[in-house]
């Protein structure tokens, strides 16, 4: 069977901390960070497994900071 | 997972003429969601050395710093006549205007009926928040009734400050339009949708159509003084019902 893989990697110095991807994450892995960024803003960040690249917080960033990887893989029944 | 991040797998990221100087634009404000989609469809068309874009005054009258793309700064509300003037003169290129309510429907409302009844091969992308998010959160003349803004403390009264003005609704009525269209921002289905009205417009400025007018229902949380989360809570619940979603006019 196959299985998507996804991740995500966030320009954190680009983030503004708008919490819109947490709330567009259909697995609700996107968290925020606890540090800031230079702007004093905290950043997004991929916070738990299951990720399937739905890019779904990529298409909701206002500005444009998550960039997402996804893969088939196949996976043994 | 580390091979996993290669430009094999990439499957979304910042459209390439989208620049990395960073928006200026508040934590979570609709205006990058539009600029993002609009770098992505003159990508998408492969336009990017013929098309012009006019800059409003507002919020947007940046945008020329983040799309790689040929601009115009217009005097406040006359982007429309200025596009209108760049159309005529380069009939090949792609010319679009970018506003907000302040720029098209308040100031400019003369030059943006005029415009579109005229019927210039133009596309204008009219950004409503309902609110002046620039100057600091104050009645736009599409605040909604009840709204409270910096100058109506109380909230906007009909009969002190007027109805909202339904300016998309009237540009469906003129005959120099070929769509008009109304959507929004804040879902991902929203977002693809309005990809595809602003890819519609865009076609047919190039095709030279007549004048294509997409409204997007926006938020503005500094102005609203929300979290952007709650302002896209707030604008489902109260913008939407005085604003509905969908293509007003569509002539094929």
């Amino acid at each position: 069977m196959a299985k998507m893989k996804g991740t995500i990697v966030v320009d954190t110095e680009r983030c503004k901390g708008c919490e819109l991807c947490t709330v567009a994450c259909p697995l609700d892995i996107i968290t925020m960070s606890a540090a800031v960024n230079h702007r004093g803003y905290p950043f997004a960040q991929q916070s738990g497994e299951g990720c399937t690249g739905c890019t779904s917080c990529a298409i909701v960033c206002p500005d444009g900071c998550i960039t997402v990887y996804r893969r088939k893989e196949e996976t043994q029944p | 997972m580390n091979n996993l991040v290669s430009p094999t797998y990439q499957v979304a990221g910042k459209p390439r003429l989208l620049n990395d100087n960073t928006m200026h634009y508040c934590p979570g404000c609709s205006h990058g969601v539009v600029h993002k989609l609009i770098a992505e469809i003159i990508e998408e068309m492969g336009v990017e050395d013929r098309t012009i874009g006019v800059n409003p005054v507002g919020c947007a009258v940046f945008a020329c710093n983040y799309i790689d793309i040929d601009w115009v700064e217009a005097a406040h509300g006359r982007a429309p006549a200025c596009a209108s003037a760049l159309n005529r003169m380069w009939p090949d290129h792609l010319v679009f205007t970018y506003q907000g309510d302040g720029d098209l429907a308040c100031i400019g409302t003369g030059e943006t009926i005029q415009a579109l009844n005229r019927g210039e091969n133009i596309a204008m992308i009219f950004i409503n928040n309902a609110i002046y998010g620039m100057t600091g959160g104050q009645m736009a003349p599409t605040t909604l009734l009840g709204m409270k803004t910096a100058t109506c403390p109380y909230g906007r009264q009909a009969d002190l400050h007027g109805f909202p003005l339904h300016i998309t609704d009237i540009a469906a009525t003129l005959e120099g339009t070929c769509y008009v269209s109304r959507q929004a921002v804040d879902t991902v289905a929203h977002i693809r949708s309005a990809k595809r009205a602003l890819r519609t417009a865009f076609e047919n400025a190039l095709n030279r159509r007549g004048a294509s007018f997409v409204e997007i229902v926006s938020t503005c949380p500094s102005g609203w003084k929300m979290s952007p989360v709650k302002a896209n809570q707030w604008m489902q619940e109260n913008m939407f019902p005085y604003y509905p979603l969908g293509d007003l006019k569509n002539d094929k």
